[in-house]
């Protein structure tokens, strides 16, 4: 079957959406977009074409009514569990990597020790995998870098010994191990690891499943055998100009959040789109034609990097603030959504005692009144209203938003989707559709 | 890399090649600056007076009357902005206390100052032996050469002219600057130079001035023809060097006009796109009009991202600073202090929004332009003030959409190229999408 893809290359994150044939996205995919955009690119790429391949059981499960019951818990055990495989095999490519760092010279006067240490710190991070992807599991992050940062670090911790090898060798080792495995891409990963989950689904699923486990592989089956012809690409974004395409299949990331969020809420007029380092205010028309925008000029204040640096200083995962922010019960007034400035800016409220809920509140508040400007100098909030980008993840920033809205522009009905982090690259990929369709 | 590798995959561009020739006119204009910096540079040796003055509004004729040499402190600042060199410049201004937020010609020219007065070129600049400030809108202007009396200890001729606050010069306005001519800067020039005013003179100055302006409003209005044989912002602001500098009223400047005017031709006649820093552009794809200064630090650069897409400019409201030629005004050498006057009162800076909006409204139309975009800098209020708003208005008027960016004159640390490339393909590109949806499928 033909596809359509749609990259959009982010400061912060890389993101890839799947289209079928009809144009519903059937894969989306997201990594961190680290120094190396071609590696972000491809690995974006290989999650949506994991995530589509996964769309295709379901679609394969569709036809089975008898599995009706059983097919929502069986497909969420299936995808929990390919995570988990990939966990664990780049955690293999994680050990491969420390040791091959570790046997640089100057770390031979321990090195028998920091073999030794480096494995019981493994072992001890793969136990910690399984609890991350159980069942019931919230993870912080859904990047293996982030995930295997924090269960390094937590362990070396414990084992870091001041008159051998140190913590801060442990962590220098991490640090260059983890670049190698993030910088690796694997080739078909849904080939190569749905075997071992469908058979670890299968192993921990409920009677009734294994049961049915004839049909289900038949699916699974089904949906490995497809081939997927891609039939278009378009790139987007702050490093769209990386992206090895001809110029023709580069397109703004203002275009394509405007195309994707006319099809994501047909009624949209206004799209709001806070990013990694960009805000941006669109107007679009009845089509999804843009008809006019305004974004930030080279200060990134108040973008989301200024929240994943707030973050950073307190400590927490970037998706922990928002709801931390909600609990405040009065909020700081802050005036400066200086990005470099920020960590200073909370020190000092936090020295005057101000308390971190309320801290985060008002910072939030300060990101969207920035936001606001910029939505009144595109020509104002119509009706409807959709808020896109990683921002739109976060409760307390949508709060806000919503109430300066209502205060400013009355009564608007205000779209933010679950996926809309995918916004811009499900507008690349509609306009890698269009253009095939033209071009036929 | 090379330029010819750097250049962009399937873009309008054609790499710099024996058969392109570069604009002749262009070496003239060259050699016109580098002589009247040398001759600035020993003018107090040889005997000759200096005065300062702004580009709008500049009363070249009547100085050069009195054999004065002009220097015109935005043109140096603007020509070290090209050159590289503003970014120091403008630290030693705030090392005097500056602020951030001062307009960054002022900050450049002080700076210059500072460091010894050298000019562009590399020569010394001399002390002025008056300054000659003719207001026509911009209130820096003022406050400048406020400083520059203190940092000069020299005398200052005021010459104030009436803002066009309704759009309109009347005679009341005229009669007051003839007023000031006749009383104030006259006698100024006379005491500095120590010559008579001498009418006739300044009356075969105007009559040269003319000649030029309307070889350069044919240049200007050349860029009505599909494809334009120029660019008229990154192009236009060379074409208006001479006139709106030291060369109007002087045989130069009309020699200058008549070889762009016949170079122009010559690519009009072979249906030629404008001549690029490195090239020629070969496929006008989309024709804009500009309101607002270029950026001078970054100006190669930002002219790049425009040609590269197949942008051209063909009309701009900065070219206008100086004079709005192509709208009928002209010196007159029949009305000499009067047509002054009026070329004071018609400036670009001295235009209230409502005639800006009308002047661009009139080019989108008239140029058919596809698009219009405004450069907001930073540093100039005087420019921006209500930008946003002129915006709207050219929308809903012309039902062209508007593109708005952002940076500076001279200051290297407000230009982001990231950015503000990003925002001009997204422009353009949204401009590619609206034709799109307008053509029958």
């Amino acid at each position: 079957m033909k596809v359509y893809v749609g990259i959009d290359l982010g400061s912060t994150t890389t993101k890839a959406v799947v289209l079928d044939e009809a144009g519903v996205a059937i894969g989306r995919g997201i990594t961190n977009s680290r120094s190396n955009y071609d590696v972000a690119c491809a690995v974006a790429r290989e999650e949506a074409f994991v995530q589509a391949r996964l769309s295709l059981v379901r679609q394969a499960l569709a036809g089975e009514p008898a599995l009706a019951e059983l097919e929502r818990s069986f497909l969420s055990d299936l995808s929990r569990n390919f995570r988990f495989e990939q966990h664990l095999d780049r955690l293999d490519a994680l050990r491969e990597a420390l040791h091959a760092v570790a046997d640089a010279p100057r770390h031979q006067e321990h090195r028998k020790e920091l073999d030794a240490l480096l494995e019981r710190i493994l072992s001890a991070m793969a136990e910690r995998a399984a609890a991350h992807y159980g069942p019931l599991a919230t993870r912080k992050s859904d990047f293996f870098r982030d995930l295997a940062a924090a269960d390094y670090m937590h362990v070396a911790e414990q084992f870091g010994d001041p008159k051998g090898v140190t913590f801060e060798t442990l962590c220098g080792l991490f640090d260059a191990a983890i670049l190698i495995v993030e910088n690796a891409t694997s080739n078909d990963p849904f080939t190569h690891h749905i075997g071992t989950t469908l058979e670890r689904t299968l192993a921990s699923a409920t009677p009734a499943v294994r049961e049915c486990a004839p049909q289900f592989r038949r699916a699974v089956e089904a949906a490995r055998g497809v081939n997927l012809e891609v039939a278009g690409t378009v790139g987007t974004g702050y490093g769209r100009q990386r992206l090895p395409f001809p110029k023709e299949q580069i397109r703004s990331e203002i275009l394509c959040h405007g195309l994707g969020a006319h099809v994501m809420f047909p009624n949209t007029r206004t799209v709001l789109d806070i990013g990694g380092q960009d805000t941006k205010a669109i107007q679009v028309d009845a089509q999804g034609i843009v008809t006019s925008f305004q974004m930030n000029d080279r200060c990134a204040a108040g973008c989301g990097r200024y929240l994943g640096y707030i973050a950073d200083e307190m400590n927490l995962g970037l998706h922990e603030l928002g709801p931390l922010a909600q609990q405040s019960q009065c909020r700081v007034k802050i005036n400066s959504t200086c990005t470099v400035f920020a960590g200073a800016e909370l020190r000092e409220r936090l020295s005057l005692g101000q308390n971190r809920e309320d801290i985060l509140a008002g910072l939030h508040r300060a990101i969207i009144l920035r936001a606001m400007s910029l939505l009144a100098r595109s020509g104002g909030v119509a009706d409807e209203f959709t808020f896109t980008g990683g921002v739109a993840r976060n409760p307390a920033a949508v709060a806000a938003l919503r109430e300066l809205i209502q205060e400013n522009y009355g009564e608007r009905a205000t779209n933010i989707s679950a996926e809309s982090i995918y916004t811009g690259a499900l507008g690349a990929a509609l306009f890698a559709r269009r253009a095939s369709e033209q071009a036929a | 890399m090379s330029e010819a590798e750097r250049l962009p995959r399937g873009g309008g561009f054609t790499p710099p090649a024996s058969t392109v020739h570069k604009e002749q006119s262009m070496v003239l204009q060259k050699e016109m600056i580098s002589a009247h910096y040398d001759a600035l540079s020993t003018a107090h040796e040889d005997g000759r007076k200096v005065v300062y003055t702004f580009v709008p509004g500049n009363l070249t004729e009547l100085l050069r009357s009195f054999d004065v040499l002009p220097v015109l402190p935005e043109i140096n600042a603007l020509q070290s902005g090209m050159r590289k060199l503003s970014g120091d410049y403008i630290a030693e201004a705030e090392k005097h206390g500056h602020s951030e937020d001062v307009c960054t010609y002022v900050k450049c020219d002080i700076g210059m100052l500072k460091k010894g007065n050298i000019g562009p070129t590399g020569k010394k600049l001399p002390p002025p032996d008056l300054l000659l400030l003719s207001y026509t809108g911009c209130f820096t202007f003022m406050k400048w050469f406020e400083l520059l009396r203190q940092e000069y200890n020299c005398p200052v001729a005021m010459l104030q002219v009436p803002y066009q606050s309704d759009g309109r010069i009347h005679p009341h306005h005229r009669d007051y600057i003839v007023e000031q001519l006749r009383r104030e800067v006259i006698p100024q020039l006379e005491k500095v130079s120590g010559r008579g005013y001498d009418e006739d003179r300044l009356r075969e100055m105007l009559r040269l001035s003319a000649r030029a302006e309307d070889d350069l409003v044919w240049v200007l209005e050349s860029a009505k023809h599909k494809p334009s044989p120029i660019d008229a912002y990154f192009g236009g602001v060379y074409y208006i060097g001479p006139m709106f500098t030291a060369f109007r009223g002087t045989p130069e400047g009309v020699e200058y006009y008549q070889a762009l005017r016949s170079e122009i031709e010559e690519r009009l006649n072979a249906k030629l796109g404008p001549v690029l820093p490195d090239g020629l552009l070969t496929n006008e794809r989309y024709r804009l009009v500009m309101e607002g200064p270029p950026n001078w630090t970054s100006f190669r650069e930002f002219w790049k991202m425009f040609s590269e897409e197949g942008a051209v400019v063909v009309a701009s409201s900065y070219t206008k600073v100086g004079g709005l030629y192509d709208r009928g005004f002209r010196h007159d050498p029949a009305r000499p202090l009067e047509s002054l006057a009026e070329y004071c009162l018609g400036c670009y800076t001295n235009l209230g929004l409502p005639t800006r909006v009308d002047l661009l409204d009139h080019y989108i139309r008239e140029y058919q332009a596809d698009g219009f975009m405004i450069n907001s800098v930073k540093s100039c209020n005087s420019f921006s003030v209500g930008q946003l708003l002129m915006l709207r208005q050219l929308e809903e008027r012309t039902g062209v959409p508007g593109g708005f960016i952002e940076s500076d004159l001279v200051d290297p640390r407000y230009f982001s190229a990231a950015n503000i490339k990003n925002r001009i393909e997204s422009y353009l590109q949204m401009l590619e999408q609206k034709r799109a949806a307008r053509k029958p499928a």
